[in-house]
Parts: C-alpha cells; sequence; structure tokens
C-alpha cells in the first residue's frame, strides 16, 4: 500500500453507504459532547485524513480494557479498529504472533515515527530490572521506551497505565509503576478505571483523530470530558442522598427501594468518571443502578483505601487496621482521661496547700 | 500575703465588705487584653467549630436513615450539608476579619499568629508553665496574654489547625461547586495533589479530630487556670479585662 487510506475510503470499501457514515459522525459527535456543527468537521477529517497508526503495548495487565474497548457501541469497536485507526500492533487483537508480531512493531515505529499513537495498557513493574513482565524476551519496560521514544502521544488505557492499579498496591512487590513516571518527555493522556468505559476509551481516539490534538485534559491528564465530574455528581440516586435515605445492610428494605448506597462505602463522591451519565453496555447500566456502590476503580491507588464498603479510609500508618474515627476517639479518650487525671491531682494539690497554708498563716 | 500600702481613710463598708476587701478594691487591678472583635472572633469561632464537628461527623457517618417523606420534599442529609458549608464559610470570612484585627488591634491580638522560638526568655518560660503543669512549680506566673505553652497551643492547633481545616475543606467543597468555580480556582490545585480526593477525607477528618482535641484541652485549661492561677480567665473572654488576684510584678 502506497498511501494510507482515510477512514471514508475504508468504510467505503467495507460497504458502508454515505448515509450510514453520517450517522456515525453525528452519534460520535454526541458522544464527544459536541454540537450538531461539528458533524460535518468530523466527516471531513475522516474524509480527509489518513488513518492513524496505533500500537497498542500491554504491560502488568488484566486485559480488561480491552475486553471493555471491544465492546463500544458507539462509535463500534470494530468501527474503530478497522475504520478510524491503523491498529499496527496489538499482541492480543493482531493475527500475527511471536517473530512477526515483533517485526510488525519496529516496522510501524520506523514506517511512522513521530506520527503514531501509543496506547499502552498496564505498566511496567521495575523491580528486578522488569523482570516481572517479559514481552518477546525483554522486559516490558524497554518496549514501552522504545514504542515511546518516536510516538506522537501515549494513552495510558485503564488504571494500571494511569496510577497502578491492583499490581501496584502496597507493598507493590514488583514495583509496578504507572506510565507517566517512567516516559516524562510526551504529552500522555490518562483514561482511569478498571476498565474504563468502552465509549469513554473510543471518544478519547475519536476525538484525537477528529482534531488532531488531546483533548482538554483535567489537572491529573484525564480527558475533561469524562473525567470532568464525579460520578456522584449525576447519580440518579443523589435525591435519596440529599433526603438522608441511605441503604443500611445489603437486601434490607431500603436497598430494594433503590435507595443511596453511601453508607455501604459507595466511592461516587470521590471518584470522577462518566458511569452516572454514558453507563455500560450500550447505556444498560452502571454499578450503583446495580445494587453496588461504586468502589473508585477510575481513581488513584483505589486499592489502598481501605474496604471497599466502608466510607472512611483506614489508615495503615498506625500499625494496625484503623480510620480516622477510631484514631480520633482513641486520641480525644487518652486526652479526656488524662484531662480528668491532671484536674484530680490539681485539685487535691490544691487542698493541700490550703491546708499548709492555715497551718503556717 | 498581702501588704498593702496604707489606706486613706476607709470609707464604710457597704454589703459583707471588709476593710480590706475595700482597699484592694480601689486599685487598679484589670488590664484591658481582648478587643471587642477579638472576643467576637473567639465566639463566633467557637460556635461554628462545634456546628462543623456535630455536622461533619454526621456527613462521615451520616445518621440512621429518616423516612418522612418523598425524596422530594425531605432534604435532611441536604440540611446538614448545608449547615456544614454555611457554619464552615462564616469561619473562614471570620478567620480573615481576625486576621486583619492582628494587624490593627492590639499586640495581643497579634499573640496567636506567631512564635518567638529564637527567644531563649520565650522557651524558659515555655519549660516553666510546663513544670506548672506537672506540678513542679508551687505558683505560678502572671500572665498578660496568653502563657507560652497557650500562645503554641493556639498556634498550632488554631492558627495552622484552622488554615489546615480551611483549606482540606474548601478544597473538598470545590468537588461539588466543580471546575471553574471559585472554589476551585482557589483550592482545587490541592485536589490535583492529592489525586484520590478519598485521602483529602481522611485527613480533613483527622484535622477535626485534633480540633476536638483541643477543644477539651482548652476548656480544661481555662477553667482550671481560672480557679487555680493568679489571673481570670474565662471572663476575660467575656469582659476583654483580666484581673489580678494579687499586686505583686513577678
Amino acid at each position: 500500500m502506497s498511501r494510507i487510506e482515510t477512514f471514508y475510503e475504508v468504510m467505503r470499501r467495507q460497504g458502508i453507504t454515505r448515509r450510514s457514515f453520517m450517522k456515525y459522525c453525528s452519534l460520535t459527535a454526541s458522544a464527544l459532547g459536541l454540537g450538531p456543527a461539528f458533524v460535518p468537521k468530523i466527516a471531513h477529517a475522516m474524509e480527509t485524513k489518513p488513518r492513524t497508526p496505533v500500537i497498542w503495548v500491554h504491560g502488568l495487565e488484566c486485559t480488561c480494557c480491552s475486553e471493555s474497548f471491544i465492546r463500544a457501541a458507539h462509535p463500534l469497536a470494530k468501527d474503530v479498529v478497522l475504520s478510524m485507526i491503523s491498529l499496527d500492533y496489538d499482541d492480543t487483537l493482531m493475527a500475527a504472533a511471536g517473530h512477526q508480531a515483533e517485526a510488525a512493531l519496529l516496522d510501524t515505529i520506523e514506517k511512522y515515527k513521530g506520527n503514531y499513537i501509543l496506547a499502552v495498557e498496564g505498566n511496567p513493574p521495575l523491580n528486578e530490572d522488569g523482570m516481572f513482565c517479559i514481552i518477546g524476551g525483554k522486559p516490558f519496560v524497554e518496549q514501552l521506551k522504545m514504542a515511546a521514544e518516536h510516538a506522537k502521544a501515549i494513552i495510558s488505557w485503564g488504571a494500571c497505565a494511569s496510577y497502578g492499579c491492583v499490581q501496584a498496591a502496597a507493598p507493590n512487590p514488583t514495583r509496578a509503576t504507572p506510565v507517566h513516571k517512567v516516559i516524562t518527555d510526551k504529552p500522555i493522556i490518562k483514561v482511569p478505571g478498571c476498565p474504563p468505559i468502552a465509549e469513554v476509551m473510543t471518544g478519547v481516539i475519536t476525538y484525537m483523530l477528529t482534531f488532531d490534538r488531546l483533548p482538554e485534559l483535567d489537572r491529573q491528564g484525564r480527558p475533561a470530558m469524562f473525567y470532568g465530574q464525579r460520578i456522584h455528581d449525576k447519580c440518579y440516586r443523589r435525591p435519596h442522598f440529599d433526603a438522608g435515605q441511605f441503604v443500611e445492610h445489603w437486601d434490607d428494605e431500603n436497598a430494594r427501594k433503590g435507595y443511596c448506597l453511601y453508607k455501604m462505602g459507595c466511592k461516587g463522591p470521590t471518584t470522577y468518571n462518566a458511569c452516572s451519565t454514558v453507563r455500560w453496555n450500550e447505556g444498560t447500566s452502571f454499578p450503583i443502578q446495580s445494587g453496588h456502590g461504586c468502589i473508585g476503580c477510575s481513581e488513584d491507588g483505589f486499592w489502598d483505601q481501605g474496604s471497599f464498603y466502608d466510607r472512611l479510609t483506614n489508615i495503615k500508618q498506625f500499625g494496625v487496621e484503623a480510620n480516622a474515627d477510631t484514631v480520633g476517639m482513641t486520641t480525644a479518650g487518652v486526652v479526656g482521661g488524662a484531662v480528668v487525671a491532671h484536674a484530680a491531682v490539681s485539685a487535691l494539690k490544691r487542698a493541700q496547700k490550703k491546708t499548709q497554708d492555715k497551718v503556717e498563716g | 500575703m498581702t501588704d498593702l500600702p496604707a489606706p486613706d481613710p476607709v470609707p464604710a463598708p457597704t454589703g459583707d465588705a471588709t476593710a480590706h476587701d475595700l482597699r484592694s478594691l480601689r486599685k487598679q487591678s484589670s488590664i484591658y487584653v481582648y478587643e471587642a472583635p477579638v472576643r467576637l472572633w473567639h465566639w463566633i469561632n467557637a460556635l461554628a467549630i462545634v456546628i462543623l464537628i456535630v455536622t461533619g461527623y454526621f456527613i462521615g457517618s451520616p445518621p440512621p436513615s429518616m423516612q418522612i417523606a418523598e425524596p422530594v420534599s425531605q432534604f435532611v442529609f441536604g440540611y446538614i450539608r448545608f449547615a456544614h458549608f454555611a457554619a464552615a464559610q462564616v469561619m473562614t470570612v471570620a478567620f480573615f476579619g481576625r486576621i486583619y484585627w492582628a494587624f490593627v488591634g492590639n499586640s495581643h491580638a497579634r499573640q496567636m499568629f506567631w512564635l518567638p522560638i529564637f527567644s531563649r526568655h520565650w522557651w524558659s518560660e515555655v519549660f516553666f508553665e510546663l513544670r506548672w503543669y506537672l506540678f513542679l512549680e508551687p505558683e505560678p506566673k502572671k500572665y498578660v496574654g496568653h502563657n507560652p505553652l497557650a500562645q503554641m497551643a493556639m498556634f498550632f492547633f488554631m492558627t495552622i489547625g484552622i488554615t489546615f481545616m480551611l483549606v482540606t475543606g474548601w478544597a473538598l467543597y470545590a468537588e461539588g461547586a466543580q471546575k471553574g468555580s471559585l472554589p476551585d480556582l482557589a483550592f482545587g490545585w490541592l485536589l490535583g495533589l492529592v489525586q484520590n480526593s478519598q485521602r483529602l477525607h481522611t485527613l480533613h477528618h483527622l484535622g477535626m479530630w485534633s480540633i476536638v482535641v483541643f477543644m477539651i484541652v482548652h476548656i480544661y485549661a481555662a477553667i482550671r487556670e481560672d480557679i487555680m492561677s493568679r489571673q481570670t480567665m474565662v471572663s476575660t473572654m467575656i469582659s476583654g479585662h483580666r484581673s489580678f488576684r494579687d499586686d505583686r510584678t513577678d
């Protein structure tokens, strides 16, 4: 192939009508929260721009990001993979294996130097020179650094690449390290979640293709359009929270009525994600809708914030399992006891002094 | 104990007053320490702290579910949170007012904002005060403002403590106020710093307990010193005047 086909050409070649293509553009525009004026822009970009080569590497991970990604409905994952991007290397999805696969990786890097997007699923473990994750006979961290060197931008898929996730949870034996702490000289966009919502993943890719730049990021480098608000801010159970109506036990009357899961440890108030608006599996449901609190999977270090079923975080620094209330109440109790004892001794001293004064005076 | 100078002709006693009472009564033995804005701040702050602790505790561990009406017309937890936010905003404004008064008020209004840690004399008084609290000194010293130990407590638990609670609290409030809001512009950087705001909740919660501990010690020490020291304590924060029980200078 002398020239990379445009998205539109690929779609037409696959028998997609122009009408379907325009529908797809408008759906993508609404998924990205863009106005109707952007539909022709998206269409124009797809008609004229060559597909962006994407290299998708896998470090320490569970492939849940890929599993989520291939279930995207708006746009369909197959459209993204076959039409929008040119997924030149993804050892999980590609047909090639072994040496062929590694050759494809080197080819792509060589061919599209400085123009491809590097998507990272999982993270590199740095302990023991990275030996806890071997790809093609070499530590994953080496593959990551090699692929990142000529990348235009890096997408950190999921909690692993963004924050470290379970393999980086204390005590982190393999020293699993998020991508942005290993690669420091490239624009990195974090798409956290365990896994991220499929539509969020395809939405981010579509945005980057359409506008040829990173979407607006928040303070932590997450796309603001999907991570700008908390689950709590858009939760359909929020009225029960404000009313003070909570599920007290699993399967109690309040749980059946669909009350707020705050007391069951729901992390919705501290979790930035689009679950309560975009939802999962073509907008079918999301954890809170199914009756279980949010576990905060798109937040930094969510494995180390104590139980998924408590609002108060465990504080490990105190050696035992304790939360702010146990620490605080113990301290207040000790101080209160000391004050009472001190008051008693003060009273005795004073009484003693008075008797002495009386004797002397 | 009290060797007062030879009195002028003693006026006729009133009520149960003895001649001795009347002689010491005529000496000016009180100093105006806490000006009205300082006292006002103290009590507004105290009230705000009580409201913030009670509502804040409930926000962390909500009261049992209430079934008063449909959620559209029931706002119990909303009111608890409202009280927390309202008290916090009053506290913020009052704290800024208190800082302003440190500049324009008398010297005692500045005492809680700094520690003279390079003063050998100050440290010797810190240790003296510690010995007094450990029952190793028979008699306390006279202080017009805070004693050095109290100054330390004020500095760490109130000046630093309140600043910490205001900053963390406003950052948490910024989450609800959302991106682009004034709280977010002012304190949202802290959210980026802690990454997961669950950590900020924990820190804010621990801050509350440190203020509870301060309250216990503060109220105990004020009442104890009111009884056992040589000057008034509790009434000083009401009238502003500190009266002394003897007229010795040390």
